[in-house]
């Protein structure tokens, strides 16, 4: 569905990307992870055909971002950061705008704002919405019409848990759909949670890419068990048969409180990466 | 087509809610009204009728077509119209469409003061000189990076368009310099209520003008595009 080669992007004498392979397959919920900075909106447009890039190749529908028709473009929902609304408009009337574009009939615009949880503020005029009101009338719009690929340039960022859960939600229904998607977040718990496949992008490179917890496996230099004891202690074990029996033994004894592997989250596996925070606090 | 539509129709339901352009549309033509009602005496036939129209084609077809792309472009709504699959020619159809027929409405407004015989003259001067103050205002719009730059570049473009047929009638230095502008040769066209008082020079100086608005505008798109 996706397929980038190389892609290298300057800005004047600044290089933003370098050299960026991905595959993203049909079906799947992709997600690309990075700081700040890192170019990870710029990626985006450059799949979507809104910007041009200086070297390499990407594929979308098996055509060169650049060539992208409107045909094309319509099975394609974007929501960028970036992206306005209309201020003066209410929520409906902004979405109306865009069922008529798409042809789809206004019976759709409620059900899209009911989706994203916007149903009371269906009248509220657009300039009156919070930060992250406006970013789930992004989505709404996106979900007005049924796209066969989806980027999302943080979909959650400044959202409440519970709107994060429920965009989480619909982009789960999407995907069942079959639609496939392309996300950036700076938030790691989202990623394991909602990624098939991951890409870490630190400094427009790739630094890896997998499925979550293929990564965090990988990056398991220790590979110890703890076990907390209800003594208030901690010990660690290394992982081995040996360890197993000892388990075993301080289990039987009601000793053991919780047991953890020591394998990494996403956020440590970055960090041993590239020696930097996702999210600087 | 379609698309030219859905632009029209969103225009028509900002068009109460965007206030600072809906005075345009409906200053000149309300003062019109207003002004011929009350002011009887000691006043030249239609003298309001004929200053203001000018007046109007200089100022609320530039002020609006350069407020209205030059927001949807600061906004970013632009942006997603584009990704959406309207055509940059589909979006500036469909603001010029919109803003001339309420700019033909309004001069409607002040053509009902008119005699009605004349009023189809009328509104042809007015319809033509609505349409190259759209070019200019979109090329304004379409050049200036935000809604600060539109203002600062509009000003002085509105001002020489929609003053200096007014500032012509009582000075004749100002009158030899603005019989170049088109408004001015509107204004002329229209005191006479036919072809033959704007003579030959006046129809040499609107087409120019008109030439010379689609020249810039396509320059002007041609460099920027629409981003
Ligand atoms: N139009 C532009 N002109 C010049 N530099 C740019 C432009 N757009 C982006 N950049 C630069 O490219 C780099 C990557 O930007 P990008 O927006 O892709 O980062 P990001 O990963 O999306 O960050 P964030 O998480 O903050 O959204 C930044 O250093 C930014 O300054
Ligand atoms: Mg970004």
């Amino acid at each position: 569905m996706i397929r980038c080669r190389g892609i290298e992007k300057s800005f004047s004498d600044k290089k933003v990307l370098s050299g960026i392979d991905l595959d993203i397959n049909d079906g799947q919920i992709f997600g690309l992870l990075g700081p700040s900075g890192a170019g990870k909106t710029t990626l985006i447009k450059i799949i979507t055909g809104q910007l041009s890039y200086d070297g390499g190749s990407a594929l979308i529908m098996d055509k060169e971002a650049g060539d992208l028709t409107r045909e094309d473009n319509r099975r394609i929902g974007i929501m960028m950061d970036n992206f306005g609304v209309y201020d003066r408009f209410s929520c409906t009337d902004n979405l109306k705008v865009f069922a008529d574009i798409y042809g789809t009939p206004y019976a759709k615009i409620a059900e899209s704002l009911e989706l994203v949880g916007l149903k009371s503020a269906a009248k509220k005029s657009a300039s009156d919405l919070s930060k992250g009101m406006r970013a789930r009338l992004q989505l709404a719009r996106v979900f007005m019409h049924s796209p066969e690929i989806l980027f999302l340039d943080e979909p959650t960022s400044g959202l409440d848990p519970r709107s994060s859960k429920a965009i989480h939600r619909l982009i789960r229904d999407k995907k069942k759909e079959g639609c496939t998607i392309f996300l950036t977040t700076h938030n790691m718990e989202e990623a394991y949670e909602l990624c098939d496949t991951v890409a870490l992008l630190n400094e427009g490179r790739i630094v890896d890419i997998g499925a979550p917890d293929e990564l965090c496996r990988k990056y398991d230099s220790k590979k110890t068990i703890r076990v907390h004891l209800n003594t208030g202690e901690d010990i660690e074990l290394p992982c081995g048969e040996e360890s197993g029996k000892k388990i075993d033994e301080l289990i039987a004894a009601g000793k053991a409180e919780t047991i953890h592997s020591s394998e990494p989250d996403l956020e440590t596996v970055f960090l041993e990466l590239t020696g930097k925070k996702l999210e600087e606090e | 087509m379609k698309n030219i539509l859905t632009i029209v129709k969103k225009q028509i339901r900002d068009t109460v809610k965007n206030k600072p352009v809906l005075i345009q549309f409906l200053m000149f033509p309300l003062m019109t009204l207003i002004f011929e009602n009350a002011i009887k005496a000691d006043m030249p036939e239609l003298f309001f009728v004929k200053m203001f129209s000018s007046m109007f084609v200089g100022m609320a077809p530039l002020v609006a077509t350069a407020s209205i792309i030059s927001e949807e472009k600061e906004k970013n709504t632009l942006r997603v119209l584009m990704m959406a699959g309207v055509r940059p020619f589909e979006y500036l159809t469909g603001v010029s469409v919109y803003i001339w027929v309420l700019c033909m409405a309004g001069s409607a407004v002040m053509a009902s003061a008119l005699p009605s015989g004349d009023i189809p003259f009328f509104m042809a001067m007015m319809g033509t000189g609505c349409i190259i103050s759209i070019f200019i205002g979109a090329c304004i719009g379409i050049f200036a990076k935000n809604q600060m730059v539109t203002t600062s570049l509009m000003m002085p473009v509105m001002m020489v368009l929609s003053f200096s047929p007014m500032l012509a009638m009582f000075n004749d230095k100002i009158e030899k310099a603005a019989r170049f502008v088109f408004t001015q040769q509107i204004r002329v066209a229209v005191d006479g209520m036919s072809f033959e008082s704007a003579g030959r020079f006046g129809v040499c100086v609107l087409a120019a003008n008109a030439a010379l608005a689609l020249v810039l505008f396509f320059a002007a798109f041609k460099k920027k595009g629409l981003e």
